[in-house]
């Protein structure tokens, strides 16, 4: 099978810094990949130069086989790739409603605004029983819900989930892995980024270790957590 | 005559009705300036001087050239929302990374371009477009029509607005951008686009407004200046930024002119004014609708 998403010696970095060394990876329609790593490493940069925040300094990147490097953020959400930024993101003062609404922003997208909002609020009930209130007085997990949902809701090929876990109570995480469970039983590709080593290759098909920019390790999701390097690491075992 | 408003102080509900007449329009340019703060993130210091060129259009295009009135306030609507995307994308666009310092400067000097280029063009004279609208009678109260009128556009103005932002897909993405602007670009939003669409709103607002200060005042370069640093004053009290703190601030501003102005003077009223703005700097420096 052809990947959905190739990267292929990319580049990138800020300034006079390169975060980013020849990172080649490729996500196969359908599946879970994981892209885990320490603090640093360049886990976020990854996910910024993927959805167009961050210019390409180097290398090429395709989507469906169409080469898609370089092109601004809001041409990327209409390639169909969806991001779910680090620390979500969520407009706070507008309505969750609202919220999902911007997310179905490009034209291809607002077409289908209410099938979509309504797979959106059958995926997570709750967001409907908010759907009036502000999206800063949601709760953690909530607000996780939502800020996928918004992604979800320009009918991506591919949703980019940086970080999910991040900043969530240890009870909140196991719900969100809950939540990528239920996403993936849709049948959407998934690119995960996530510190969260153990939980993280619980749910993908793949993983890469990422390591001061480049790619140190490629493997199944068993084989990586079946390796001792990972293993010591990483998973503190 | 035993009229309704008997036992009452007559005068001085005509100027409570006044002060609120005035604060529509007021908080209908209270409202461009903060929409484009509070998206652009750029204070556009010439902005009652874009209200003075629509008077012009109005003037031009009515008084010298004959047009009927309702087609030249229309065409200063559009030319000023032009004007606006020409300020935007002239000026504003290639400073939008520097210091404000810079962009308060920059749009400083178009404020002194357009009060020139406007002498240039028209001289210093004051100039009226000559339409006196009637006095209505009301009891024992008299309001002018103009006034009424301007009011009553302003408010239309205003909702129209808040439906806009409200029920289109731009607008939703206009009151995101002002909340996070670093992140719209993931929903497919293009900055530079919310940005030429909001100037050309701010633009028409200033526009709108054009029209109907054009009924009661006349219009001259620096008629900008008599309104210019009260629309500011509004605005800061409100909270820059803050729509709806400015839409308040408006009629608290209005009222104390005109009641003020009732008491004691119209210049008096200004100071006091300006002096309940100083205070509640102090007071509330975030502006009136800060929790």
């Amino acid at each position: 099978m052809s990947a959905l998403l190739a990267l292929d010696a990319v580049s990138a970095g800020y300034g006079s810094f390169r975060a980013l060394f020849d990172v080649s990876l490729e996500v196969a329609q359908g599946q879970a990949v994981g892209v885990i790593g320490p603090n640093g490493a360049g886990k976020t940069t990854l996910m910024r130069v993927i959805s167009g925040l961050l210019p390409l300094r180097g290398g090429a990147m395709t989507l469906d086989g169409r080469a898609v490097g370089g092109l601004a953020a809001h041409r990327m959400v209409e390639q169909g790739i969806a991001h779910v930024p680090e620390n979500r993101r969520l407009f706070p003062r507008l309505t969750v409603e609202d919220n999902l609404r911007i997310g179905a922003f490009i034209p291809q997208a607002r077409k289908h605004f209410a099938g979509q909002l309504a797979r959106v609020y059958e995926l997570f009930p709750r967001l409907k029983e908010r759907r009036d209130q502000a999206a800063g007085t949601l709760s953690g997990g909530e607000q996780q819900m939502c800020a996928i949902g918004r992604a979800l809701m320009s009918r991506p090929k591919i949703l980019l989930m940086d970080e999910p876990s991040a900043g969530l109570a240890p009870l909140v995480v196991a719900q969100v892995f809950e939540l990528v469970r239920r996403i993936r039983a849709e049948g959407l590709t998934v690119l995960i980024v996530e510190q969260n080593v153990q939980q993280v290759l619980d749910v993908v098909d793949r993983a890469y270790l990422l390591e001061v920019g480049s790619i140190r390790l490629a493997g199944s999701a068993a084989e990586l957590k079946g390796n001792d390097f990972i293993r010591k690491a990483y998973m503190g075992l | 005559m035993q009229g309704w408003a008997d036992g009452m102080d007559i005068y001085l509900l005509e100027a409570v009705i006044n002060g609120i007449l005035l604060g529509g329009v007021l908080a209908l340019l209270a409202l461009g300036l903060n929409l484009i703060f509070g998206v652009i993130d750029v204070v556009w210091i010439a902005y009652a001087d874009l209200v003075m060129c629509g008077m012009y259009v109005i003037f031009w295009l009515y008084a010298d050239l004959g047009w009927p009135l309702p087609l030249a306030c229309l065409a200063a609507i559009v030319g000023v929302a032009a004007l606006g995307v020409l300020v935007h994308l002239l000026i504003i666009a290639p400073i939008l990374g520097s210091a404000p310092i810079n962009q308060l400067l920059a749009t400083g000097g178009l404020l002194f371009f357009l009060q020139n280029f406007a002498t240039l063009l028209f001289g210093t004279d004051f100039r009226n477009i000559g339409v006196r609208l009637p006095i209505i009678e009301l009891g024992d109260i008299y309001v002018s029509s103009a006034r009424l009128l301007a009011f009553a556009m302003a408010l239309v103005g205003a909702v129209a607005l808040w439906l806009f932002l409200r029920r289109t897909y731009i607008g939703t993405a206009i009151r995101a951008i002002a909340q996070d602007r670093d992140i719209v670009g993931l929903m497919g939003v293009d900055q530079r686009h919310v940005y030429l669409v909001t100037s050309a709103i701010g633009g028409a607002l200033a526009g709108l407004a054009a029209c109907l200060l054009a009924l009661q005042y006349d219009v001259h370069p620096f008629v900008g200046n008599t309104f210019g640093p009260l629309i500011f004053m509004i605005c800061v009290l409100g909270g820059l930024g803050d729509m709806i703190g400015g839409f308040v601030a408006a009629f608290i501003i209005s009222q104390i002119i005109s009641i003020g102005g009732y008491y004691a003077s119209t210049e008096l009223s200004y100071v006091l004014a300006f002096t309940l703005f100083i205070v509640l700097m102090f007071v509330r420096p975030r502006g009136i609708l800060v929790r």
